[in-house]
């Protein structure tokens, strides 16, 4: 695998795609079985988001490196409505829809680093990091 | 990509396997099909094999929560098998528990479980209400 690639988001089998190609980039970052699974999970719950809620985008999939641990590093970006209040949207069981609200709360308890940036009409934009 | 889960009918029972990853489509015909085989085959149990899912998310996780309670409506028990264990520490950390969902760790206990239950529904008579199984767990929803 080539260090960075761009996969776009644009319909529900991208999702597939995207959590095939997270599951390969965690294997050669050589993340333990249970670490690949929760990025691989988290990945699909942002990935899904972006596309409901933000009406598509793209996700990066980095092989990077944190403090010389291999990593993998991810960005989940589209240029959809954005959030209003972040706070509120990380809240465990929040949802402006009918989900059970768990997305973005629980992938940041899946992820060792997890940054969300979204404003109002400019889309979000959410990274996450998982190492070894 | 595979565009339907088979479901195999044996006896009073309703069998699959899920070994592709699904789209969120695919999740939502299984849920379909599955309904509409129940109620045409009279199933009283249904088993559903996860061995080969390499993760469960809210989706799929969404999708079990709602075969199970549809199933209990329509008076057929559902036992979910073969969680890896990196899906279930997933799982739990991403906060879904799954509750009323019964498990069991391979196939064949998951029969036993399936066979012992509906046996004691039959024993019981029709109808009935009450829910006293024993292992593997089943929470009240
Ligand atoms: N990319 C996004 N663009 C706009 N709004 C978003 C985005 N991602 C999340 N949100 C908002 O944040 C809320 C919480 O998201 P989260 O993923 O935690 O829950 P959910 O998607 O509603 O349910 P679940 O993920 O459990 O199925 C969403 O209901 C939505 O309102
Ligand atoms: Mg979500």
């Amino acid at each position: 695998m080539t260090k960075t690639q761009t996969l776009p988001l644009k319909q529900e089998t991208d999702i597939v795609i995207i959590r095939q190609r997270v599951r390969k980039a965690a294997e050669e970052a050589r993340l333990g079985l249970v670490s690949q699974t929760k990025i691989v999970t988290a990945a699909s719950e942002i990935a899904r988001n972006a596309l409901i809620y933000g009406g598509g985008g793209q996700c990066l999939i980095e092989l990077a490196n944190r403090d010389g641990r291999a990593a993998v590093r991810l960005v989940i970006a589209d240029q959809g409505p954005g959030i209003a209040d972040i706070e509120r949207a990380l809240v465990d069981g929040y949802t402006s829809g009918s989900g059970l609200g768990l997305g973005l709360s629980g992938s940041r308890r899946l992820v060792d680093e997890f940054d969300l940036k979204s404003q109002p009409g400019a889309g979000t934009t959410v990274e996450l990091w998982k190492w070894k | 990509m595979v565009d339907r889960i088979p479901i195999l009918k044996m006896g009073k029972y309703l069998l699959l396997s899920i070994q592709v990853d699904m789209h969120d489509q695919l999740a939502l015909d299984l849920q379909e099909d599955l309904t509409e085989q129940i109620v045409r085959h009279r199933a009283k149990g249904v088993l559903i094999d996860i061995s080969s899912l390499e993760i469960v998310d809210s989706f799929i996780g969404r999708m079990l929560s709602h075969i199970a309670n549809v199933s209990r409506i329509l008076d057929a028990k559902v036992i979910v098998v073969g969680m890896q264990p990196a899906v279930a520490i997933t799982l739990v950390e991403l906060g879904l528990s799954l509750e009323g969902i019964a498990t069991a760790l391979n196939i064949e206990k998951g029969m036993r479980w399936l066979e012992n239950s509906v046996n004691e529904d039959e024993i019981a008579g029709e109808p009935e209400s009450d829910e006293d199984t024993d292992a593997p767990s089943e929470t009240g929803n």
